[in-house]
């Protein structure tokens, strides 16, 4: 790729213990781009996330977004600034309705105090419309999924697609610059998955986020993919278009083994 | 094409036929209507509370809680009505610690302690100061809040157990404190130490003395309606929406824009601070403080309220505390043993017509119950008159009927009652390990069994009774209802 990168990481490490499950990663991705991370189970690709996302802080390295540093930052200021994510592990708000889940992540925006929101001052009384509004809006874009009545039911109620649907959404309104999903569908059946490809694609098309994504199901891959990014043991082994990296001998080889890469 | 596929030419079955198809998207929604469905009694109670907006339970509530002047004794009103109210402060405080943001507060209690200690020292003779409510009552809700906050400081890091182990240590730290620590300042004693503090000056609004029940009634029902009003509005806030966040899962809360550390300050702040207004409240209704108040009973008491009400909903603190206050005092000592024995013949009934289904075999063991009773006590009347007779303990308008009914032998066979009390635990336990019709024919030995260990051991100690009766009346209300009375099923995050 070239030009300006939205999201760049130079040189990251992380090591837990005496093991290091990210080393010297560098990764680029543009406005716009629709970035496939692939790679064996415990090739540290939901650690980039992690640190990308200020779970983690990096031993080394530096991760910038939009040129700037965001190393050091809480999570939450690191989501503010533009970065969401979803969780492999679904991670909603399960007592909470599924508008509260995508009204609740919507505090970064707003800025009405506690006293402001017991008074029912104009500004809390404003911000809460535009919440309301705003959630009702990022459900709607899973057509008839996760609107009407289902906007009162608490999210555990939900299917196990639909609880990934709703995790999107909630991701969505924080109105982040780029979204991180994290195994989007995984658990998904074929009819789910497919939905889901056509679904990541509208993400950027019609929501205009920059996606990062990390996912097993090489049909997706292959489907939604400008380009993919492959880790093994924290290391990047081949980046490129979905079908360079595909035949690439060094990710055959993390996937399946030395000697069948040596017969193929 | 349907989930999973369709098969031609499959004859649909006649009960698939207009209704959704198990495991698809509107059968699993409709899991919530069908599980509502079942719950008979509370189901039903659950079902009108929400039918009635917010608004309209507060109207309801206030305007009920108004009339208690009019119809109750001045006694009645303080025990009942002013202490429920209490309750009512006591539990929104913590409903916002453990019900919304889910933070395990178990030094809850000392800010309670606290706020009436402080607004002591500000409105009572100890150090001559004698402040206005309309000024002490503001310093001591912010400097309680601000305790909170420094409380909050180091627990911030703490998860679930651990925070609850070292707020625990800080409750218990603050009862030594005033009880024995009591360092002297200005040449006195700063709390008392056992003796606490007394003559602490009535509640005044702006110069106006409240000295009446009937006065400090109204401005608790006040206090409590505008609390209410402002925690529903907070709830349905960007705050309140926060901390329930934060309590469901605070790692995905941090990740989507909520600082999870400065909401739980805030909340044991806010916490603190409805602890500290309840407390000075506290102070001025018993004109002493001492620090047997603010001890763990009191804590059991409000987490009790909490739960029992459903964490997190505020209707629920109301009714939890309204429920558990009535109780209580209900079958305080110094009221007459027909209170709890009336309310002993209540838990039976109910239990049984909870658990026993359909109707006739409740009426069923019923009958058995009244016809053992006679025939019992026909028999021993034949066979050895001198067992029965006894007198029955202020049987009130039941006496006659228990006298004819329960087998109760005079003075001078004073173990019967323990003997029948180890009879009942041991049949109660054989109870649990039948099945089928013969539990519920054995249900009918028992249940009269329970009577006869009841007119003849418990009733003659209420202190015992009373809090056997009130732990029995918390295990069934949390077994019918787990998530509280108005809580909504909770599913804990895998």
């Amino acid at each position: 790729m070239s030009g300006h990168a939205l999201l760049e990481l130079r040189g990251v490490d992380k090591a837990f213990g005496g093991l290091r499950v990210v080393s010297d990663l560098d990764l680029r991705i543009g406005e716009g781009e629709i970035v496939s991370v692939i790679g064996p189970n415990g090739a540290g690709k939901t650690t980039v996330f992690n640190l990308v996302s200020g779970l983690y802080r990096p031993d080394a390295g530096d991760i910038l977004l939009d040129d700037r540093s965001v190393v050091g930052l809480p999570p939450h200021e690191i989501t503010k600034r533009g970065i969401a994510r979803t969780f492999q592990t679904l991670r909603l708000f399960l007592n909470m309705t599924v508008k509260e889940n995508v009204m609740a992540v919507q505090y970064g925006r707003t800025k009405s105090t506690p006293l402001e929101s017991v008074l029912r001052l104009p500004r809390a009384r404003r911000e809460e419309r535009e919440m309301s509004r705003i959630a009702e809006e990022k459900l709607a874009f899973f057509g008839q999924r996760l609107i009407g009545y289902r906007w009162d039911q608490p999210a555990y109620s939900l299917s196990y697609a639909n609880r990934r649907r709703l995790e999107i959404a909630r991701a969505t309104a924080t109105e982040p610059r780029i979204i991180l999903l994290d195994e989007p569908a995984a658990g998904m059946n074929p009819v789910e998955t497919h939905e889901m490809t056509e679904l990541i694609g509208r993400l950027r098309d019609e929501g205009g986020h920059t996606i990062l994504v990390i996912e097993h199901d090489m049909h997706v891959v292959e489907g939604i993919s400008d380009r993919v990014v492959a880790l093994d043991h924290g290391v990047k082994i081949a980046e490129g278009s979905f079908n360079e990296v595909a035949i690439d001998p060094r990710v055959v080889e993390a996937y399946l083994g030395l000697r069948q890469a040596d017969t193929k | 094409m349907g989930p999973g596929g369709d098969i031609p030419n499959r004859p649909v079955p006649p009960d698939e036929r207009g209704r959704p198809r198990v495991g698809v998207d509107e059968w699993v929604a409709q899991v919530e209507e069908r599980r509502e469905a079942r719950t008979g009694l509370t189901g039903l109670v659950t079902r009108f509370v929400s039918a009635v907006p917010p608004a309209g339970r507060l109207a309801v509530f206030g305007a009920a809680a108004a009339t208690l002047p009019f119809w109750m004794n001045r006694g009645d009103l303080f025990t009942y009505g002013i202490f429920t109210l209490l309750y009512i402060l006591l539990g929104l405080g913590l409903n916002i610690v453990v019900g919304y943001a889910g933070l395990l507060d178990l030094g809850y209690v000392a800010f309670f302690g606290f706020g009436a200690y402080f607004y002591a020292e500000l409105s009572s003779p100890q150090y001559g100061i004698h402040w206005p409510s309309a000024a002490s009552i503001p310093v001591v809700v912010v400097a309680t809040a601000l305790l909170g906050l420094v409380l909050g400081i180091p627990s911030r890091r703490l998860l679930g157990d651990y925070l609850a182990i070292v707020t625990l240590f800080f409750g218990q730290a603050f009862v030594v404190f005033v009880n024995v620590g009591n360092p002297t300042v200005a040449g006195k004693g700063l709390t008392g130490g056992p003796n606490g503090l007394a003559e602490i000056d009535p509640l005044d609004v702006f110069g106006y003395e409240l000295t009446t029940r009937t006065q400090q009634f109204y401005l608790m029902l006040i206090a409590c309606l505008v609390l209410l009003t402002g925690l529903h509005f907070l709830s349905e806030s960007r705050t309140g929406r926060a901390w329930r966040a934060l309590r469901e899962d605070p790692l995905a809360a941090e990740t989507m824009t909520i600082p999870v550390k400065r909401l739980k300050l805030m909340a044991f702040a806010f916490g603190a601070g409805i602890a500290g207004l309840a407390g000075c409240i506290f102070a001025t209704l018993l004109t002493a403080v001492s620090s047997g108040n603010f001890d763990v009973p009191i804590l059991i008491t409000i987490y009790a309220v909490v739960i029992l009400g459903g964490l997190g909903s505020l209707t629920g603190v109301v009714l939890g505390a309204i429920v558990i206050n009535v109780s209580f005092q209900f079958l305080a000592p110094e009221n007459p043993p027909g209170n709890a024995r009336l309310l002993f013949y209540a838990i039976t009934l109910l239990l049984l017509a909870l658990g026993v289904r359909p109707w006739w075999r409740l009426g069923a063991i019923l009958a058995g119950v009244v016809g053992l009773g006679v025939a019992t006590q026909t028999f021993v009347e034949a066979v050895a008159p001198g067992w029965t007779g006894g007198p029955v303990v202020d049987g009130g308008r039941l006496a006659g009927a228990i006298s004819q009914w329960v087998v109760i032998p005079p003075a001078g066979h004073g173990r019967f009652g323990s003997f029948a009390y180890v009879g009942l635990v041991v049949a109660i336990l054989v109870l649990t390990r039948l099945r089928g019709w013969i539990r519920t024919a054995a249900l009918v030995p028992v249940v009269y069994l329970a009577a006869l260990v009841w007119e003849n051991s418990f009733v003659e100690q209420p202190a015992v009774a009373r809090w056997i009766l009130f732990g029995s009346l918390l295990i069934v209300l949390m077994t019918i209802r787990p998530q509280g009375l108005l809580g909504t099923p909770r599913v804990e995050v895998a």
